[in-house]
C-alpha cells in the first residue's frame, strides 16, 4: 500500500475507513475539523454515511444508534465538543456500544483557544460523564499512529464492547508526516447482541436502564471486570532509554515527541534519564511504572504535559510515594521548546 | 374494529418478561394512562403491515422508558430528547427497517427540540410519534412545554404564566412548516371514534415509512389521570374540553401521495475495494539511495513565513513530499495557534537521516522568507551558521545578521517574468534545490508533476523550478 504525505486529522478517517468503519456523525470544531473534512470526502465513495450534525450532543446519539445496529461508526471533535458529549459517552458505556470518538484537544477552559493542550485528560480518560464507566483511550505521537491507533480503537471496542477515544493534541491533528496505510481490515466478529431490523435480532435490547438496585449494581461489577480484563491483556506503552535510567520522565502525544529529543541532548550531556510514554492512558500503564519505582536505581519521576497536570495524578497512584513524581506543564496553547525541557528536567531532578 | 384494538397484538410479547416483579401480563402504565392505547395501535399496525421483525423501536425518556417490555421488536432505549438523533443513526444504517421514534412531550419539545426539528427537516425516512399530555409523568407532574397557561403542574404550582413560563409549544404547528416533512398530523384519544382516527394516523405514518416516503409526525393529546389529578373518565373530558381546543386536531401536513419514494438503497465498498477509493493504490514513487546525490548527513529545520497566498505552506509540504520520496524522515506542521496573526502564514518542515522528536521549529537551519515581517520576525531565530533565502522582490531590509549565509532571490520578479507571481515558491524551491544538498534535482523534477498534474501548470512550474535552481547552483559556486 501506498506511503502518503498526509495530516493526522486525515490519518484518522483513512484508518477509520480501512478498518471498516461506514458511518461518521460530527460537529465541525478548530482543530479537529480536517477528519470531518475528510470523513465528508472519503465516507461517500465507501457508500457510507457522512452526516453534520445539528450538535455535538446529535451527532453523538447519532453514533449511539448507528453502532447499536452492528456498524462501525465514529465521531470526532475537541475539548468544547467532548464536553457536550459526555452524556452520549455514558450512555455508550452503560449501553456497552464499540464506536471510535476521536478528540483533538485544544487550549481551555471554556472557548478557550484552538491551539494545543492536553487539558482534556481528566473528562476522556477519568470517563467525565456521570456514572462508574471507562473509557479506552489511546494517546497517539504520530500522524502514523493516528491511523494505526484509530483501527486498533476499532479492534478493541468491538472486542471489549466499549466506547474507545483516540485522544490527541492539535499538533498531532494538524502535523503532516509520511504514513504507511495497512491493508483493510476484513476479519469482523459477529455482534449477536446488535439490533439490526431482523427476526433473529428481536430479543436484542440496546438499553443502558436497570431499576433494580441488585441488577444496576450487577451490570456495573460486570463493567469493572471488564475494565480489568482490558487493563491486563491492552495496557500499551512505549520505553526510550529506561534501561539504564536513574530519571523517567513521562509524557504522551507531542510532548512525548520533544522529551525525545530531550533526552537525546541530556544523554549526551551524561545525564541519565529516559522516558516511559504511555500508549493507552485508559487503561494506565500503573504497573509498568510501579515496577520503574521499586528499582533501586530509579531516583526520581517527572510527568510533563500541555495541561495544569492532569496525568501525572496517575502516575503518582502508580508511584505510590515510593519516589518523588516531579510536573512541569504548559497551559493555554504555548508549548515548551527543547531548551526549555532540558532545563526544567534537569531542575526537577535536582541535577543542575 | 374495536375488538382489534383491545386484542394484543402479536407485535408484542406474549409475556412481558423484561417487566421486573411478578406482573408481566400487564403493562406498568396508570389505570387510563393513553401510552396503551397509542402502543397497541403502533403494535397492531406493524403487525398487520408485516414489518414487526423488521422494526427497530427506540424508546425514550419518560413514562415509555419501558416500551421495550412490550414491543416484540428490536429495541433501542435513547437518552432524553435524543430518540430522533438515535433513530437517525439507526435508520441511516438500516434504511430497509422500519424505525420508530416514541416520545413524550418533555423529551421532544423540550430538551430534545433540537434532535426532533433537524430529524424532521433532514427529512429522515422515520415515523415519530409524539404523545402530549401536557406534563412531566414519570418524574412526579412537572411542567410540560405544552403545559397550558394556568394549569398547576408540581412544578407551577401556583399555574403556569405568560411571564415566567410562556405559551405552551405547538409541535405538529411548528414541524408541518419545515420542507421535508411528508406527514405531520394531530389526533387525540378521548374517546373511541377519536382513537379511531389516530388509529388510522398511526398506520398512515407507518405506512409511509414503509414506502419510503420519508419523515413522519403524528402529535397524540393524550391522558395522564394521575399528573393530572384527574379520573380516567375526567381525563378524556379534559382532553376533548381543554387540551384539544389548545392544540387544535388536524392534519397540518400531508404530500406522501405527491412525492417519490427515497432511494436508500447503500452501496457498501468491499474491504477489498477501499485501498483504491482512498487513493492509497496511486503512484508510490521513490529511489534508491544509489540514484540520488544527498548528503550523508542531513538534519534540516525548515521555517518557511510570509503572507497568505503566497504558498507558504504548499512550499513547505512539497519540501516534505520531495524528502519522503528520498527516503528521509520528515514532518511538516502550519503556524497554528497562538503564531497565526494578522494574515501571516508560516510551517516548519524538518528532513533528516533521523527519527523527528518534535516537529517544531524553533531555531531553524533555514529560514525562507517571504515577506518583510517574517525576515524581522525569524531572523534571530536562525542557528548561526545557517541559511536565509529571502524574497529580494518584496523585502526592501537586508538580514542584520552576519553569521548566517545571506541568500537573496527576487523570486516574485522571476516568477512574474515567467507569467505568474503565484508560483515564486516554486522559484525558491528551486534556490534550495541547487544551493542546498538534501533536495537531489533529479528527484524534485520527477515529483513535481505529481503536484502539478495539469500540463500547463506543471510547464510553467518546471520553468520556475529550472530558473530557481540556475540561482541556487550559482550560490553554491
Amino acid at each position: 500500500m501506498a506511503k502518503q504525505f498526509v495530516k493526522g486529522n486525515e490519518a484518522v478517517v483513512k484508518g477509520a475507513i480501512l478498518a471498516g468503519c461506514r458511518a461518521y456523525y460530527g460537529y465541525p470544531i478548530t482543530p479537529a475539523s480536517e477528519i470531518a473534512h475528510a470523513a465528508a470526502q472519503y465516507m461517500p465513495l465507501v457508500g457510507g454515511t457522512f452526516l453534520q450534525a445539528e450538535s455535538e450532543i446529535a451527532a453523538i446519539n447519532m453514533v449511539y444508534g448507528a453502532a447499536g445496529t452492528g456498524i462501525r461508526a465514529m465521531t470526532a471533535s475537541s475539548g468544547p465538543g467532548f464536553s457536550l458529549k459526555q452524556e452520549g459517552m455514558s450512555y455508550l458505556a452503560g449501553a456497552e456500544l464499540p464506536c471510535v470518538v476521536v478528540d483533538i484537544m485544544r487550549g481551555g477552559p471554556g472557548l478557550g483557544n484552538i491551539a494545543p493542550e492536553q487539558g482534556d485528560y481528566h473528562q476522556v480518560v477519568k470517563g467525565g460523564g456521570h456514572g462508574n464507566y471507562k473509557n479506552i483511550v489511546l494517546a497517539p505521537n504520530s500522524a502514523q499512529e493516528m491511523c494505526d491507533l484509530t483501527i486498533l480503537a476499532f479492534d478493541l471496542a468491538d472486542k471489549y464492547r466499549n466506547p474507545a477515544v483516540v485522544l490527541a493534541d492539535g499538533f498531532i491533528g494538524q502535523m503532516m508526516e509520511p504514513v504507511d496505510f495497512p491493508e483493510p481490515v476484513t476479519d469482523f466478529a459477529e455482534k449477536t447482541w446488535a439490533v439490526r431490523g431482523v427476526d433473529r435480532d428481536r430479543k436484542n435490547l440496546i438499553s443502558s436502564i436497570e431499576l433494580d438496585p441488585d441488577d444496576l449494581e450487577r451490570h456495573n461489577q460486570k463493567l469493572q471486570q471488564k475494565y480489568a480484563i482490558i487493563e491486563n491483556a491492552e495496557t500499551r506503552f512505549e520505553e526510550y532509554r529506561v534501561e539504564d535510567a536513574e530519571y523517567v520522565v513521562v509524557g504522551y502525544g507531542i510532548v512525548s515527541r520533544m522529551v525525545h529529543t530531550a533526552i537525546d541532548q541530556l544523554r549526551d550531556e551524561g545525564v541519565k534519564v529516559g522516558m516511559l510514554r504511555p500508549i493507552t492512558l485508559s487503561p494506565f500503564p500503573r504497573k509498568r511504572l510501579a515496577e520503574l519505582a521499586s528499582l533501586k536505581l530509579v531516583k526520581a519521576f517527572s510527568v510533563i504535559e500541555l495541561s495544569n497536570g492532569q496525568m501525572v495524578d496517575d502516575v503518582r497512584l502508580a508511584v505510590n510515594g515510593e519516589k518523588p513524581v516531579e510536573f512541569y506543564g504548559r497551559m493555554g496553547g504555548n508549548v515548551p521548546s527543547i531548551k526549555e525541557l532540558v532545563h526544567e528536567i534537569k531542575r526537577m531532578m535536582r541535577v543542575l | 374494529m374495536s375488538v382489534k384494538i383491545l386484542g394484543k397484538s402479536a407485535a408484542f410479547y406474549d409475556t412481558y418478561e423484561r417487566r421486573p416483579g411478578s406482573n408481566q401480563e400487564q403493562t406498568h402504565y396508570c389505570p387510563g394512562c393513553g401510552h396503551g392505547i397509542l402502543h397497541k395501535l403502533i403494535a397492531e399496525a406493524l403487525l398487520d403491515y408485516g414489518v414487526a421483525e423488521n422494526s427497530v423501536f427506540i424508546s425514550p425518556v419518560g413514562c415509555s422508558v419501558f416500551a421495550y417490555y412490550y414491543f416484540n421488536a428490536g429495541n433501542i432505549q435513547a437518552a432524553h430528547g435524543r430518540a430522533p438523533a438515535v433513530a437517525t443513526g439507526v435508520k441511516r444504517a438500516l434504511p430497509e427497517s422500519i424505525v420508530i421514534s416514541y416520545q413524550g412531550d418533555g423529551d421532544l419539545a423540550a430538551i430534545g427540540g433540537n434532535e426532533i426539528l433537524h430529524a424532521a427537516n433532514r427529512g429522515e425516512a422515520m415515523t415519530v410519534f409524539f404523545v402530549n399530555n401536557a406534563i412531566y409523568g414519570m418524574t412526579g407532574g412537572q411542567m410540560a412545554p405544552t403545559t397550558l397557561i394556568g394549569q398547576k403542574t408540581t412544578t407551577t404550582p401556583y399555574g403556569r404564566t405568560l411571564q415566567n413560563e410562556g405559551y405552551p409549544i405547538r409541535m405538529a404547528e411548528i414541524i408541518s412548516n419545515l420542507e421535508s416533512p411528508v406527514y405531520v398530523e394531530r389526533v387525540m384519544m378521548a374517546d373511541t371514534r377519536s382513537i379511531n382516527a389516530a388509529r388510522k394516523a398511526v398506520r398512515k405514518g407507518i405506512k409511509n415509512q414503509i414506502e419510503k416516503k420519508g419523515f413522519s409526525f403524528i402529535e397524540v393529546l393524550s391522558t395522564c389521570p394521575t399528573g393530572w389529578k384527574m379520573s380516567a373518565p375526567q381525563s378524556q373530558e379534559w382532553i376533548k374540553t381543554t387540551l384539544s381546543e389548545n392544540f387544535p386536531l388536524g392534519v397540518y401536513k400531508d404530500v406522501a401521495d405527491q412525492v417519490e419514494p427515497l432511494n436508500l438503497e447503500q452501496n457498501l465498498a468491499t474491504p477489498a475495494r477501499v485501498p483504491k477509493l482512498l487513493g492509497l493504490d496511486q503512484d508510490n514513487m521513490s529511489f534508491d539511495d544509489s540514484e540520488m546525490k544527498l548528503a550523508a548527513n542531513i538534519d534540516q529545520e525548515i521555517k518557511i513565513s510570509g503572507f497568505g497566498g503566497q504558498g507558504v505552506l504548499s512550499l513547505g509540504i512539497w519540501l516534505s513530499e520531495i524528502g519522503m520520496r528520498e527516503n528521509l524522515e520528515v514532518s511538516w506542521i502550519p503556524s497554528y495557534g497562538p503564531e497565526m496573526r494578522g494574515g501571516t502564514a508560516n510551517c516548519h518542515v524538518k528532513l533528516s537521516n533521523r527519527s523527528i522528536g518534535s516537529p517544531l521549529v524553533t531555531h531553524p537551519t533555514i529560514l525562507v522568507a517571504m515577506n518583510r515581517p517574517s525576515l524581522e520576525k525569524f531572523e534571530e531565530d536562525v542557528v548561526e551558521g545557517g541559511a536565509i533565502i529571502w524574497d529580494s522582490t518584496l523585502i526592501d531590509v537586508e538580514p542584520a545578521r552576519k553569521d548566517i549565509v545571506n541568500i537573496p532571490v527576487p523570486a516574485t520578479q522571476i516568477a512574474k517574468e515567467i507569467g505568474n507571481t503565484r508560483i515564486s515558491n516554486v522559484v525558491l524551491l528551486g534556490v534550495l534545490s541547487g544551493f542546498s544538498d538534501f533536495l537531489d534535482p533529479m528527484v524534485v523534477q520527477r515529483v513535481l508533476p505529481l503536484i502539478f498534474k495539469k500540463k500547463h501548470l506543471l510547464e510553467i512550474n518546471l520553468k520556475a523550478f529550472q530558473k530557481g535552481l540556475e540561482l541556487g547552483k550559482e550560490i553554491n559556486n
